[in-house]
């Protein structure tokens, strides 16, 4: 079948609707993502906690959603409360392990991931738990509908991506973090107190992989394994974007996203993850620093 | 004198390396300190090890009479290092003035402090004020090492570690580091500087140590050296 | 070594394989099937001690050659009649190998993290193919076959029974240590530990390092692929489950419990591993790994170097 005899077998509206939910994964992957280039940026370390602690933020949202019925609050303890674990984790399990083999920390947070999603298995069982929309309703598209709640999850995600670029370019702590990622010795020498930057950026990380897991759970069930999905997705988009590169991981998620996106039109959704394998594996090859990077280094 | 840093026997190793077999030296409050020696004797890793960026395996390091060994690199600069690496090493993605900013942000510094403080940078090198917003990497080699004693600087250090400031520069350069040095002396601050530019070395600092394979060989007046050089040739081949 | 290092090394090697030989003999069969699952185990935690150990290349792709050793094993036990055990262990063998080759070719190139996560992802591709393609590998419900016989063709056919079978895959365990072992002690292997302590030295003395590397991957993951072999064998089915990088993490574990670098700790931590999942199973039925990664998470701080790390030195004179 030719390109344009493919094209023209799907409806518009059909590209449309795919396009936007593209860019809302997108979005969602991108805040998931920006903790995790962080962190890799910073650290060197492949954070294969991340996925559960987007699991466990979502289900912090359940318990404060079904508490007090606010999605909001839920939104906002949940990234609190995570980001707390994550500083603890980091503290206790990361930290001891600074000046060694970063082999080591990876299979550290490795355990850490088996620890959580066992540990969410066990005290919320195997069933899928559901998140309430704070509101429902569509709006007209042309002449399609798509709900609300897809749009605001979008936006959101992009303001606390835009609140965190704004905190790392202006804030006091945000020029320590960034000078921390260029340089960890001489931020030392310039009085940086770099085991606490290390370990809120943990935290940074670990609070908005939580939001987002607060935010994608109408759209999925909750359950323990959901970590799973999003950490391969978002470490081919660290990869792809350029690691420690915020704004590389922004447009890789969209761009991995829509890809999948589209993808899934003619494959399963299964087995539209395979187009993104083959992105990392060319951006691999071909531009290691990353696909997005300005100038390969 | 007024013993401002006190490193007694230090040994330290980079993984099997034995580097520092035994550095002992001194320097007093607000002197001008030179440590001379061939390329990898050790001048680098003593100022790092002082720094505390790089641990010793054995022997202590003392600042104002308190040992400090084990205290990480960033408690240091705050209680008053400052140090300044061979190939500067400024952020290079940030700008002048957050480079700058790093060194003001303490608790203990005032606004009105922060403020005379950066002020005294800009006129002791009125082309950072010119660059104030443009990005680190950008600037020249000679721009970039006022950017690092400047940032240093903003520490309100009691020392300076200064290791090559001048490698690479033009002569105009070099004398303007020259005059900072005096400008910090001037001020009561301390410098460990550590040079290859021998005659610098001999005029700006009052004793001169000289390292050979990982130990202090020899230390004097630079007086003493500035007239009997045949030591120097002796240790440097100069 | 001084003779008498060798001699109480093989001493303790010839007690310890003693011991192996005679414990179908006494254990139960529940404790008999548990032995030969730690001896397939090990045998894929000791091929990937070869990368992480010697070489230094953290790979999470074992999950891919263990679980294409083991659908190629059951490709020959499924569609050759009667079942062969040889062609098993070819098929098997063959499609490790051409894994191994795929991954070699495109992740050596790539320093540390990179390759771990390009390993990692690896493992995921043919994890989704293999899910996906059901037609042809069962997908979800993966595929179930018969153990073949014990059998020289012309000679003799006998059936494996539990005893047996122990014994024969104590064989292929101890054939491949002994074989591995020769491997990180020849010149090869002591190219590959220096391309772990120092890869630019290395390089810049003038050896071809991407070449090395491709080698030790592909040696890494025939033997991965051999103990899928073994475990289709012993099981006698076959998942997408294998091939999901979890199970990498799982053999890295086991790495790290025993020790990296020692070719036995590996087959020591998949033991204490899993002992420690089926004590812990009694008391906490599924949810065994909470405590099992708390243990692991420690060891990772406080006992790096491993179950057996303390006899690194002495284990590979």
């Amino acid at each position: 079948m030719g390109v344009e005899q493919l094209l023209q077998a799907i409806p518009l509206d059909q590209l449309l609707i795919q396009t936007i939910n593209g860019i809302v994964a997108g979005m969602i992957l991108a805040l998931v993502a920006s903790g995790l280039t962080l962190i890799f940026g910073i650290m060197d370390v492949v954070n294969f906690a991340h996925g559960e602690l987007f699991m466990l933020g979502a289900y912090v949202g359940v318990i404060i959603l079904a508490a007090t019925g606010n999605f909001w609050l839920a939104l906002l303890a949940a990234s609190l409360a995570i980001a707390l674990l994550g500083a603890a984790i980091h503290v206790t399990v990361l930290r001891p392990l600074l000046g060694r083999d970063p082999l080591m920390t990876i299979l550290a947070t490795f355990g850490i991931s088996l620890v959580l999603q066992n540990y969410a298995l066990w005290q919320f069982g195997p069933v899928a738990r559901k998140i309430q929309e704070p509101f429902t309703g569509h709006f007209t598209l042309f002449y399609l509908e798509y709900p609300w709640y897809r749009l605001v999850i979008a936006l959101l995600s992009a303001a606390i991506i835009g609140a965190l670029w704004l905190f790392l370019k202006f804030g006091t702590y945000g020029i320590w973090i960034r000078a921390t990622m260029q340089d960890r010795v001489m931020a030392q020498a310039m009085g940086i107190p770099v085991p606490w930057v290390l370990t809120v950026v943990f935290a940074i990380g670990a609070g908005m992989a939580a939001a987002s897991g607060v935010l994608f759970g109408p759209l999925v069930g909750v359950n323990h394994a959901m970590g799973l999905d999003w950490v391969l997705k978002a470490f081919i988009v660290v990869v792809v974007g350029g690691m420690g590169n915020l704004g590389g991981s922004i447009a890789a998620s969209i761009f991995i996203s829509l890809l999948e996106s589209y993808a899934s039109l003619w494959v399963s959704p299964a087995q539209a993850v395979i187009f993104s394998f083959v992105v990392l594996i060319l951006t691999l090859l071909f531009r290691p620093t990353g696909l997005f990077v300005p100038t390969p280094k | 004198m007024e013993s401002l840093i006190k490193v007694e026997d230090i040994h330290t190793y980079y993984g099997k390396s034995h580097i520092l077999h035994g550095v002992s030296l001194e320097v007093g409050r607000g002197e001008v300190v030179g440590l001379l020696g061939r390329n990898g004797v050790g001048k680098s890793t003593t100022l790092k090890t002082i720094m505390g960026l790089v641990r010793p395996s054995r022997g202590r390091t003392l600042l104002e009479g308190r040992i400090v060994t084990d205290v990480p690199a960033h408690r240091l600069a705050r209680l008053g290092i400052g140090y300044v690496p061979e190939d500067r090493r400024i952020f290079r993605l940030l700008t002048v003035m957050e480079n700058l900013r790093i060194g003001l942000d303490r608790r203990a510094v005032t606004e009105a402090r922060k403020k005379e403080l950066l002020e005294k940078a800009y006129t002791y090198f009125p082309v950072l004020a010119e660059r104030r917003s443009q990005a680190g990497g950008t600037l020249s080699g000679g721009e970039q090492q006022m950017l690092a004693i400047a940032r240093a600087m903003m520490l309100d250090p009691k020392i300076i570690l200064l290791d090559e400031p001048t490698e690479g520069l033009m002569p105009r350069m070099v004398s303007q580091i020259r005059q900072i040095i005096d400008v910090l002396r001037r001020e009561g601050v301390a410098i460990l500087l550590v040079e290859q530019n021998v005659p610098l070395t001999l005029e700006a600092s009052r004793r001169i140590y000289i390292m050979e394979k990982g130990a202090v060989r020899h230390h004097a007046p630079a007086s003493e050296l500035r007239v009997n050089d045949a030591v120097i040739h002796q240790y440097l081949g100069v | 070594m001084t003779a008498r290092r060798v001699a109480s090394y093989w001493m303790v090697f010839s007690v310890v394989l003693a011991l192996l030989i005679a414990a179908p003999l006494v254990l139960p069969e529940f404790w008999r099937q548990f032995l030969t699952e730690i001896l397939i185990w090990g045998l894929l935690a000791m091929s990937s001690d070869l990368l992480v150990g010697y070489a230094g290349m953290v790979s999470f792709g074992h999950s891919a050659f263990f679980g294409l050793g083991i659908y190629g094993a059951a490709a020959a036990l499924l569609s050759i009649t009667p079942p062969n055990l040889w062609l098993a262990l070819l098929f098997g063998l063959m499609a490790a190998a051409g894994v191994a080759a795929f991954v070699a070719y495109f992740a050596t190139r790539l320093r540390d993290i990179y390759f771990a996560i390009t390993t990692l992802i690896f493992s995921q591709i043919f994890y989704v193919i293999i899910f996906t393609w059901t037609e042809v590998t069962g997908g979800e419900n993966g595929l179930t076959f018969r153990r073949p016989p014990l059998a020289v063709p012309g000679l003799f056919s006998v059936p494996f029974t539990s005893e047996t079978l122990h014994w024969f895959v104590l064989a292929v365990v101890t054939l491949s240590y002994l074989l591995l072992r020769r491997i990180t002690q020849s010149p090869f292997g002591m190219v590959l530990q220096s391309i772990r302590e120092n890869e630019a030295r290395t390089r810049a003395i003038g050896y071809p390092i991407e070449r090395y590397k491709i080698v030790a991957v592909m040696l890494s993951g025939l033997f991965a692929g051999l103990a899928g072999v073994l475990y289709a064998i012993q099981n006698r089915f076959a998942a997408p489950d294998f091939v999901f990088f979890l199970v990498s993490g799982e053999v890295i574990i086991f790495n790290v419990m025993g020790g990296i670098g020692t070719l036995v700790g590996p087959i020591v931590g998949a033991a204490f591993f899993l002992l420690l999942r089926e004590g812990f199973s009694r008391f906490f039925t599924e949810y065994y790994l909470i405590p099992v990664g708390l243990i692991f998470i420690a060891m990772v701080i406080f006992l790096p170097q491993g179950l057996l790390g303390f006899m690194r030195r002495s284990l590979n004179r």
